[in-house]
């Protein structure tokens, strides 16, 4: 068990370093996605690299490097619609419906851009078991059959035994069940997915490893490398799917993207059975920081990277044609009108009936926990579904079984 | 050709054309299946397990013989396990035997698939095993008591179309088990083709399922299956690999 330090004994540990009870495992992906996005200049990608892209029928990371270029952005619906016929030919019409709950909010980083740092004075906390199931029946009786499970990233209020019990509860109500909390060791992942979990979701945030250092100034989530390596920690734990993101507008989109795509297209061709996929976050405005809306908007990390729409569609079809195969979702920090449009086109995962409080989803659990970040799109489940029909699309509750 | 049936695991079928189910809408699926004339459908027992939204079963007609699949399993030991779920769904007999260990190709694993088949046939399922075309895992599947194989064209969902043509016909040739060729087959000209060869039923799920019109692709490759096997049946002419050849040859003068 790891001590808990001081903030300023933290401080003073390289981003780089292990901590005591980290796992170091044998892999070079770090190093070959670093070396590749210090090397990427986005700017110097020409319209005539891009349409050789479009029209290669293997593509290259070259050709991945080219579709997050500047150069891109003017052959943005040739590229949508490429994309739209790669999801097609992967997918058909499905698209996969799913929740998230969020089971604790208590979190020991001071992550600067999250409404869970453990500055924020924000309402914390942690449901117990009866809540859980409460919230989890609730979310069941909507009609869904997968969920995720979120927490704070905090060790001590949230450990790996607490997230086990709500994994067997989920059992319970859904066919499917990932997580999406703090990563931990390969040994703790095979507790979690022998207690019924099968994917897990994290996020690297940024792949600037030095921007990474000044916004996690500290805990345990300040170690880059150790979070680098969850994915194949979880698939060395014996997890069937892993998830990637980088939350967009930390630092440069354009190589923290490309970052995200080799790490998972590294991680597909040493792992070829792991199920891979991708989430697109963008920066959103979090609740309890400080300020006005324009300072929560204008928050000292935004310095001119900020992401449009446009540019978080090119990054998702970048994402459809360098890795066709892989799965994508597209979170309710996007309205819904652009949730309507990606949904079958590049992304293959809506979540529905959405709410990142604590305890939110059930009016038997009474007392209830701030939420992380506001969300664009408040449907639920019915609406989501029907959008997706009127879309052409196979609203899909569930494809997996297991084993 | 009335008399021309495909039989599989003791059952009998007039249509040779075996539909998927993945990839639909399903409300499409009951229109695809009856231009199809299909009386087999393939699907992925993690999805006939929805209880939820669109239950596939719904919309499949009654009388059409399901072929659940294991598609998800990575190990012989996974299929299995899918497979006794199938039965217990009441999804039937049949199993088609779909392990795969690699998300990016989609390619079968031979070796699984072999030990699977060994298995499943013992516990008395009906088994028709997804392969890589390789004569010497057909032969141990035949071995193993498969009731049929069915090797992919080129990778599944991507309409290549008979990449692996030579191979299939090797199986043709000298396995004794119907030939399926599933996965790969992009289009109706395709499949009728891999049915002038000899095979003994075709399987298609993404070149209908990406058609612009579903119901009408559908239509398109049960004519073509029909025309191919047709054509199989009434013997080919020959090929002559270069030159023409006259009607009236040229020792038509000679006597005796």
């Amino acid at each position: 068990m790891e001590k808990i330090m001081t903030e300023n004994q933290q401080e003073k540990i390289s981003h780089m370093e292990y901590m005591e009870g980290m796992e170091q495992i044998d892999s070079d992906i770090l190093e070959k996605v670093m070396e590749a996005r210090a090397g990427y200049q986005p700017e110097r990608y020409t319209g005539q690299e891009v349409k050789h892209a479009l029209a290669a029928e293997r593509r290259t990371p070259e050709d991945f490097a080219a579709f997050l270029s500047p150069a891109a952005e003017e052959f943005l619906e040739e590229m949508a619609e490429k994309a739209a016929e790669e999801t097609e030919k992967h997918f058909g019409s499905s698209v996969y419906l799913f929740t998230p709950l969020y089971i604790s909010n208590y979190c020991e980083n001071h992550c600067v851009y999250c409404g869970f740092n453990c500055r924020n004075q924000i309402h914390r906390m942690r449901l117990n078991q009866e809540e859980i199931e409460k919230e989890m029946a609730a979310i069941a009786g909507t009609g869904l059959e997968e969920i995720l499970i979120l927490t704070g990233e905090s060790r001590a209020k949230s450990d790996v035994h607490y997230i086990g019990e709500a994994c067997k509860i989920a059992g319970k109500y859904f066919k499917m069940v990932g997580l999406e909390v703090y990563p931990m060791n390969s040994e703790d992942y095979r507790y979690l997915q022998e207690c019924g979990a099968d994917y897990v979701t994290v996020f690297q945030e940024t792949y600037d490893s030095d921007k990474y250092e000044t916004l996690h100034p500290a805990g345990h989530k300040r170690v880059f490398p150790y979070r680098f390596h969850a994915q194949e920690r979880a698939l060395l734990g014996g997890m069937r799917g892993v998830a990637f993101g980088a939350l967009l507008g930390l630092s440069d989109f354009r190589k923290d993207a490309f970052a995200t795509g080799l790490h998972a297209y590294y991680i597909q061709r040493k792992y070829p059975y792991a199920e891979i996929s991708f989430s697109c976050p963008r920066l959103r405005p979090v609740t309890s920081l400080s300020g006005t809306e324009e300072h929560r908007f204008a928050a000292p990390w935004n310095t001119g990277t900020e992401v449009s729409e446009r540019q978080l569609l090119q990054i998702m079809c970048a994402y459809r044609l360098f890795l066709p195969f892989a799965g994508m979702t597209i979170s309710t920090r996007e309205r819904a009108e652009f949730r309507n449009h990606v949904a079958g086109k590049t992304a293959t995962k809506i979540s529905a009936g959405v709410s990142t409080g604590i305890g939110s989803h059930s009016d038997e659990v009474t007392e209830q926990g701030d939420s992380q970040f506001e969300i664009a799109d408040n449907r639920n489940v019915p609406e989501v579904v029907t959008a997706m029909k009127d879309m052409g699309l196979q609203p899909v509750m569930n494809d997996y079984v297991y084993v | 050709m009335k008399d021309d049936k495909l039989i599989l695991g003791g059952q009998e079928f007039q249509s040779r054309f075996i539909l998927g189910s993945g990839k639909y809408n399903v409300e499409l699926i009951q229109a695809a299946v009856e231009q199809a004339g299909a009386e087999i459908i393939t699907l992925a027992v993690r999805r006939a397990n929805s209880s939820g939204e669109g239950n596939i079963l719904d919309y499949i007609p009654e009388g059409v013989t399901l072929l659940p699949n294991t598609s998800g399993a990575r190990t012989a030991e996974e299929a299995v396990r899918i497979a006794h779920l199938s039965r217990e769904l009441g999804c039937g007999n049949f199993v088609k035997v779909e392990i795969i260990r690699d998300t990016r190709y989609l390619l079968p694993d031979n070796t699984e698939t072999v030990k699977a088949t060994e298995q499943l046939t013992k516990e008395g399922f009906v088994v028709l095993p997804y392969m890589y075309p390789d004569l010497n895992t057909a032969r141990d599947l035949q071995q193993a008591g498969a009731a049929a194989v069915m090797p992919l064209a080129s990778p599944i969902g991507s309409n290549k179309g008979l990449e692996t043509r030579a191979f299939i016909q090797i199986l043709i040739d000298e396995i004794d088990l119907p030939v399926i060729v599933d996965a790969g087959i992009g289009r109706p000209s395709q499949a009728c083709e891999v049915m002038e060869m000899g095979a003994a039923a075709v399987m298609a799920n993404t070149a209908i399922a990406t058609a612009g019109n579903i119901p009408r692709m559908a239509a398109a490759f049960r004519k073509a299956i029909e025309a191919g096997r047709d054509a199989y049946l009434s013997g080919l002419g020959r090929v002559r690999q270069s030159g023409g050849e006259s009607s009236s040859p040229l020792t038509g003068f000679l006597r005796d």
